[in-house]
């Protein structure tokens, strides 16, 4: 059986003590285990004792059981869910420096960003800061319409996730 | 009804080091293996305050873990380990992933250099917690005393719940010389750690009924029956049944050794008989085993017919490497009781008729004699002498190996009708474990017999453990069987690498019975096989010194039936 046949993205959210440590438990695990991690998002909760992650996985059904066991396994690990099991929603933020020199130029990319629904969040004379969220392939859309020739600097976060409807992921 | 409040301890205010203590004596905890240093100094001065707890000094920090690991293993109870920090913590790694491949409760605490300091690049400061992630269950940075009797309860917690395994708690020095009131945390919760214990009934029943109409079942188990005290729970199931029983090495002494119904340890070395059970079974119960790949072989040729049964108390252990069709996640214990009561409450019992041809297939099987070996020969068997130890110990010793050949022939020669009695590397394999682990099994059991088996090799990754031995009193018959050969990868060059063998042969080896004396010990040398008996029976006569026994092997002489790799369990190479 070739394990990369059958791989599928998977977007998992972990609920995990914020602890000093934390991240490098999850991410030696995958590295220990040769698992792979496509993209990892972290922050506190609400509830600032507790700390949530967004990770994007590429694997088989069995190597991606396998993941959500161990990731269970961990001791500072408070619940795991695999979004992509049920319906959910994914955002990245993307930051994109562009070069915006002369009037038509500067019209284009902001009407390019209107148009993805982005925002100019800063402005010099030569070039523009835009902002923009959505799933990762209208930032990959965005990016491409911009071309390669007018970006300067590209930062994006990662996806985060979450299932919708009113059920919450609750401790 | 007495109540025993001491209002003093609860007043005064205690240091880190005096909290360690006086915790450790709270949690009933009696030995402790350590090895002293500058990052640990206080804590070592709370432990010479006292004298409930006693502190054990080894020789080098590997063995203070070996030797906790031999006390955890023989016992049952968590083996405690106290190392300083740096190059004390760094010599404890090999210990500690010891126990964590072989789920082994043990907590390790590190010194660290002062908080102020960490991540100055401090005397002695290495990231222990950075380097102990992957092989511990779980570790703690204690930064804080208020903090260090709760963690240090959640260490021991952690470490015995669940699948158990070794908890590694750093303690930077400051944190042990400042003052806090100390009561002991009796219990712990935590929001993110609570182990499965009982397993789903549901699935327990449609494993019973699975098992009463099998025609040709095998229970296959391993170390979770010794960890979790099963032995004698599994002993029933397999008799009310009448299945036969395979042990992985880390399960040998989970069902008795010289039952009718044990077909011997089953895998890369196992008998003949077990492997062709696997390989021909209609059902597999995994108990508590993890399906290694030194048991399974080629993963897509074994127990190719069987439907499969796993009871883990892991998920993540649960169709890992194979994939299985009814999980159980549980305790050992608890699925096999309820197990118990299902077989009795069922209202058939097992396809007997079946059965019996199983068993005749099996004898069949047993008759081909795989362990047997030429017992005419000029030079010492390894094997024989294994036996002789059996016969002169009556089963009754516990047999501590290094890791290499004369492992696997312990694990073949020596039966083991009780758990816990058999105590050895299983999954790391590490050589140097035999002695240290010995040295904690006899803390444990100080008037037990105690053997150590190992090879040349072995023996000399631990040996300066002889002198504790002495400060100790410590009566080990230590068994070395030595061919002046790294005998397993002998073994491997011979039938994989055209007989070239690079770098197994061990010249220049010390003589080993003046080492034995200049340790202060016994030593004796054996090299003709008919002296063998009347050494053996010298060496467990003396019941209140060490013996090191240096018995000159054949170096020809190979461990069989041997599964090659990548080979089925059915692709055996017999003698």
């Amino acid at each position: 059986m070739n394990n990369h046949d059958n791989a599928k993205r998977h977007i998992i959210s972990i609920l995990i003590e914020n602890e000093a440590g934390a991240l490098s438990r999850v991410a030696g695990l995958f590295s220990a285990r040769g698992y792979n991690i496509e993209a990892l998002t972290v922050a506190a909760t609400e509830d600032p004792s507790l700390s949530r992650m967004t990770l994007v996985s590429k694997g088989t059904d069995e190597i991606i059981e396998q993941i959500l066991k161990q990731l269970n396994k961990l001791i500072d690990v408070v619940k795991v869910l695999d979004l992509t099991q049920g319906d959910h929603i994914e955002r990245e933020l993307l930051l994109v420096k562009v070069r915006a020199v002369g009037h038509e130029q500067r019209q284009e990319v902001y009407r390019l960003a209107d148009v993805f629904r982005g925002h100019v969040i800063d402005i010099t004379e030569n070039s523009y800061t835009i902002e923009l969220t959505g799933d990762g392939k209208k930032l990959d859309a965005f990016l491409a319409t911009l071309g390669e020739s007018q970006i300067l600097e590209t930062v994006r976060g990662g996806p985060s996730g979450i299932s919708r409807g009113d059920k919450a992921m609750h401790t | 009804m007495v109540f025993r409040f001491d209002l003093e301890r609860l007043k005064v205010e205690l240091t880190g080091a005096e909290i360690i203590a006086r915790f450790l004596e709270d949690e009933g905890v009696e030995h402790i293996f350590g090895y002293p240093g500058g990052a640990v100094l206080h804590i070592y001065d709370a432990l010479y305050k006292q004298d409930k707890v006693k502190h054990i000094l080894v020789r080098h920090e590997q063995a203070a873990t070996h030797a906790a690991d031999g006390y955890a293993r023989s016992t049952g109870k968590p083996g405690v380990v106290l190392v300083t920090s740096g190059p004390g913590a760094t010599n404890a790694v090999t210990g500690i992933a010891t126990a964590y491949m072989d789920s082994i409760p043990m907590v390790v605490l590190t010194g660290q250099v002062p908080t102020a300091l960490i991540g100055n690049d401090a005397f002695q400061e290495v990231d222990t917690v950075g380097i102990t992630r992957p092989c511990v269950k779980h570790n703690f940075l204690v930064k804080d005393v208020n903090e260090l009797a709760v963690t240090l309860k959640k260490a021991f917690y952690i470490a015995t719940t669940g699948r158990p395994g070794p908890v590694v708690v750093d303690i930077p020095k400051d944190v042990t010389a400042a003052r806090v009131r100390y009561t002991h945390p009796r219990k712990v919760t935590m929001r993110s750690y609570n182990p499965t214990v009982k397993g789903h009934i549901r699935q327990v029943r449609k494993a019973v009924g699975m098992m009463l109409s099998a025609k040709r079942p095998v229970l296959y188990t391993g170390g979770g029956v010794i960890l979790d005290d099963a032995a004698e729970l599994l002993t029933e199931v397999a008799h009310a049944l009448d299945f036969p029983v395979t042990n992985t090495s880390m399960g040998l002494g989970g069902f008795p050794a010289t039952d009718r119904q044990f077909l011997g340890m089953l895998g890369m070395h196992g008998n003949y008989e077990a492997n062709m059970a696997i390989s021909h079974c209609d059902l597999l119960v995994a108990i508590g085993a993890r399906f290694d790949d030194r048991v399974t072989g080629n993963i897509a040729k074994f127990a190719p017919k069987a439907k499969i049964i796993h009871i883990d108390i892991d998920p993540a252990s649960i169709s890992k490497n194979v994939k299985v069709d009814v999980p159980i996640v549980g305790s050992v214990n608890a699925v096999l009781a309820d197990m118990v009561a299902e077989i009795k409450a069922a209202e058939r019992g097992p396809n007997t008729s079946a059965l019996g041809e199983w068993w005749q297939q099996i004898e069949e099987w047993r008759g081909v004699d795989c362990l047997r070996y030429d017992k005419s020969a000029e030079k010492i068997k390894p094997q024989y002498v294994l036996q002789k130890v059996y016969e002169v110990t009556k089963g009754e010793a516990f047999v501590c190996s290094d890791v290499g050949q004369h492992q696997m022939w312990a694990a073949q020669f020596y039966k083991f009708d009780k758990p816990r009695r058999w105590i050895n590397s299983g999954g790391l394999g590490t050589m140097g474990f035999g002695l240290p682990a010995a040295m904690g099994v006899q803390f444990a059991h100080p008037d037990a017999t105690v053997v150590c088996v190992a090879g040349d090799g072995g023996i000399q990754m631990n040996i300066q453990e002889l002198a504790t031995c002495l400060q100790y009193g410590l009566p080990i018959k230590v068994i070395c069987l030595n061919n002046s050969y790294l005998g397993m990868v002998r073994q491997w060059q011979e039938f994989f690498y055209e007989e070239r063998y690079s770098h197994s042969y061990m010249e220049s080896l010390p003589d080993f019975v003046k080492l034995a004396e200049a340790y202060g010990h016994v030593g004796i040398k054996v090299e003709k096989p008919e002296d063998v008996d009347a050494a053996v029976e010298r060496a467990f006569a003396m019941k209140d010194r060490l013996v090191f026994m240096n018995i000159i092997t054949d170096a020809t002489e190979n461990v069989y039936p041997m599964v090659p790799a990548g080979a089925g369990l059915d692709e055996m190479i017999l003698i």
